[in-house]
């Protein structure tokens, strides 16, 4: 498989029957092939096979991504003020909590007492009703006994 | 003992720190804050790129996590749970602060990877390139600089990064490599991108 240069960039393309990738194609596909998140198809690794220019983009792409990871292992320590600052905050959420959860038994208290005194003067009524119409059935039977 | 769920092994005492907090013990939970601040101060830092915008959103994070922390199922390790509130809260964080502003919108086997020598050359190497690679993250649009460093550095898989984004799996898998290119044609320009980037 021969391939010529093309221009000053050094990107070659390659000369063979298939026609396959050209330089450009191979870096617009490598940061997807590179840790497999998309196959490379047949034309891509011939044109690398064949091209030391886009055999030198993989190789860096490689190291990009090498130290990449490698980032993951390195822990930052945080300036001395973080902790203190978390702590106090989380502290003042939790009495917010606190104060939140007592409130919002309070409020159920309350809401319960009227509800109990609404009840129980509903209950009064309905009895003292009762009680007077009974009352008033019973008068007008004694004036129906005494005519 | 430690316990093992869906692959990652939790230490038992992890397991009862959760435990303790969940049930409304506040000194409980700062033990699990003591042990995952500089994970979560460290992710902060990589999104943000920026020392007191990472102090934040890491306490913001925290904020968050103590009050749904009863949703937390312990499936995974506190440190990991918290790696996707962190995630959430720098780049709703981001996107607050660039609220208003353009931003650029912006098989295999012969792949495979290769493990560095460790020789002191190679390790000279990494460590300048580890140097220029965290300036290069900084100076990404924070959109690009979102996946890579969910993707690159803390390995989420792409359907949870994109579900922390609220954007497709497409596109952030476009976003990945626009973010990869930048950074390659930033620490290892081939012939003719350095004239290209200095015009």
């Amino acid at each position: 498989m021969r391939s010529e240069p093309t221009g000053p960039s050094g990107r070659e393309r390659v000369n063979s029957p298939e026609e396959l990738a050209t330089c450009s194609a191979v870096a617009e596909a490598l940061p997807g092939i590179i840790d497999g998140l998309d196959v490379a198809n047949l034309g891509l690794r011939r044109h690398v096979d064949a091209c030391l220019r886009c055999q030198a983009e993989l190789v860096q792409y490689r190291k990009l991504l090498r130290a990449l990871h490698e980032l993951r292992t390195e822990v930052l320590e945080p300036a001395p003020g973080l902790l203190p600052d978390i702590l106090s905050s989380l502290g003042a959420a939790g009495e917010r909590r606190a104060i939140r959860h007592l409130l919002t038994g309070r409020r159920a208290a309350y809401v319960g007492g009227i509800a109990a005194a609404t009840a129980a003067g509903t209950a009064g009524a309905i009895l003292l009703a009762s009680r007077a119409r009974h009352r008033s059935r019973n008068g007008d039977r004694r004036l129906r006994l005494a005519s | 003992m430690p316990n093992k769920v869906e692959g990652a092994v939790i230490p038992s005492d992890e397991v009862a720190l959760v435990a303790a907090a969940k049930g409304g013990d506040l000194h409980a939970f700062e033990e699990l804050v003591r042990a995952s601040q500089a994970e979560v101060y460290t992710l902060a830092y990589r999104l943000t790129g920026n020392e007191e915008d990472a102090r934040d959103v890491a306490q913001e994070a925290y904020l968050r996590a103590f009050r749904s922390l009863k949703r937390f199922r312990g499936d995974a390790r506190f440190s990991t749970w918290m790696h996707r509130i962190t995630a959430n809260c720098a780049l709703t964080f981001l996107a607050k602060r660039t609220k208003g502003r353009h931003e650029e919108l912006s098989s295999d086997e012969s792949l495979a990877d290769e493990r560095p020598e460790s020789s002191p050359e190679m390790m000279a190497e990494a460590e300048f390139v580890r140097d220029r690679l965290t300036d290069a993250l900084s100076e990404l649009p924070p959109r690009l600089r979102a996946v890579v460093v969910l993707r690159d550095v803390y390995d989420l898989p792409h359907e949870a990064i994109a579900a922390e984004l609220g954007i497709s799996q497409e596109a952030a898998k476009v976003r990945l490599h626009r973010a990869r290119r930048k950074l390659r044609e930033r620490l290892f320009p081939m012939p003719g991108e350095e004239n290209a980037r200095a015009v």
